[in-house]
């Protein structure tokens, strides 16, 4: 069984979605990267984001994840703000009742979009 | 394999191909983004036939109700018709049958559209001055009780559309309308949940007929409606709205003004933002179905204090409403 199996497919996406954008936004870390984007569209790509980490089907390429996120780099995205993200995730994963070893996998999933996200 | 129609051109769509997929091979531009059923960039609506359960998912069910469906999802087995997710554009002709001022710079229209023109309540319209020039326009009736389409227009200072609506257009002549759309409309599910409205200004109109069609449809949940304005004589519908508050005990009619003051208190309006009155009497908004309209601050800055107390993202409902429409 899959990764985006195990953890319950669209379903889980759509119920992680919710905690996980509330996560990031009340995050002082990264919420000013949020300010001022159009909050619906940017649920979407949360959606995106999560269907792509838990192993789920997606068509992004390392050339999209570097468009989409030069100009946050421009603004100071670096290290700091993935790790983050990606401890909203866990976090996220964690309060819907996933198991240890499942977040961990979700979190090495996501570990793959790094440097392509921080442009390096 | 399923024959798609698009634009009066009919084109081939086998397996494996997605909608998406055979239709850009032929040569058509439809958007699209992740091509994994979650952007929504490849959003259409079928005109006739049934699109696949699976090109749905993950849609507002107000959109499901429409026929929209995502091309990239979307493996047919039988034939559609299809269009671009903003519709084909129709038009059609409408006589104005009656104007009434609702306050100093808004003013109520009613067409009578000429053809069978269906809606739900809180969708919006195009109204065409002339062959380049429209504007968009909420939707205050309901079809079940009014056979007249109501529209709420605010004059702009030196709107080309809404001072021609004002100033110029006359009871008994024709005006061309679009097609109705957007998604801002209340669909009978969790009738037992919260419904929260906020709107400022004209912003009124399509939570006016939203919140009717709530209730008529039996939603028994909590319904409130917030309408704020700059001042007391801003306001309007109160009668109304309050004789419906009156009829059904688990609607909540809110008025609030940005003035400070007896006068208004004694009306029974509150004083601040709707955004600040909706805070004050709520807790949280989990299981809430938000709708907003009007100001686009107040939208954004609602949106995001409604989401934080919980609502869904998937249950906030705002359309754009930009002073003036291209």
């Amino acid at each position: 069984m899959s990764l985006y199996e195990q953890l319950g497919g669209d379903a889980a996406v759509n119920a992680a979605v919710d905690i996980f954008y509330r996560k990031v936004l009340q995050d002082d870390r990264i919420s000013r990267f949020f300010v001022g984007v159009d909050m619906d569209k940017q649920a979407a790509k949360q959606k995106a984001f999560l269907t792509m980490a838990f192993g789920g089907p997606n068509s992004y390429t390392g050339l999209d994840m570097r468009r989409g996120h030069a100009h946050l780099v421009a603004q100071g995205l670096n290290d700091s703000h993935f790790d983050a993200v990606v401890e909203d995730l866990a976090a996220t994963l964690k309060e819907l009742g996933v198991s240890d070893a499942l977040i961990g996998q979700v979190a090495a999933v996501a570990e793959t979009t790094r440097n392509d996200i921080l442009g390096k | 394999m399923a024959m798609i129609e698009l634009g009066g051109k009919v084109y081939e769509c086998a397996p494996p191909h997605s909608v998406l997929e055979a239709l850009t091979a032929q040569g058509e531009a439809i958007p699209s983004g992740c091509r994994a059923g979650v952007c929504q960039s490849c959003l259409m609506r079928c005109l006739k036939g049934t699109p696949p359960a699976k090109s749905q998912e993950g849609l507002k069910t107000s959109l499901v109700q429409q026929g929209y469906f995502l091309a990239c999802r979307c493996y047919p087995e039988s034939d559609l018709t299809v269009a671009l997710g903003d519709g084909p554009g129709l038009r059609q002709s409408a006589i104005v049958v009656r104007r009434e001022m609702l306050n100093r710079d808004i003013l109520a229209l009613y067409l009578r559209p000429e053809a069978p023109f269906a809606y739900r309540p809180g969708q919006f319209l195009r109204l065409h001055k002339e062959a380049n020039l429209s504007r968009c326009y909420s939707l205050a009736s309901v079809p079940e009780f009014e056979d007249t389409l109501e529209l709420h227009v605010r004059r702009i200072p030196d709107g080309r559309v809404s001072g021609w609506v004002h100033d110029t257009l006359a009871v008994g002549e024709t005006v061309e309308i679009g097609d109705s759309t957007g998604h801002c409309f209340y669909v009978p599910e969790r009738q037992d949940h919260p419904v929260l409205l906020l709107g400022t200004g004209s912003g009124l109109a399509p939570l006016y007929g939203i919140v009717r069609d709530a209730l008529a449809q039996g939603h028994h949940g909590p319904v409130w409606l917030y309408h704020g304005s700059y001042a007391l004589e801003g306001l309007y519908r109160q009668a109304a709205l309050q004789e419906l508050a009156r009829r059904y005990p688990n609607f909540h009619y809110v008025p609030c003004v940005d003035q400070t003051g007896a006068a208004a208190e004694a009306l029974g309006a509150r004083t601040g933002t709707v955004l600040g009155a909706l805070v004050a009497d709520h807790g949280g908004f989990s299981k809430a179905r938000v709708f907003l309209c009007g100001n686009p601050d107040m939208v954004k800055d609602a949106r995001l204090k409604i989401f934080l107390g919980g609502a869904s993202m998937a249950d906030i409902f705002a359309d754009p409403f930009l002073p003036s429409g291209s």
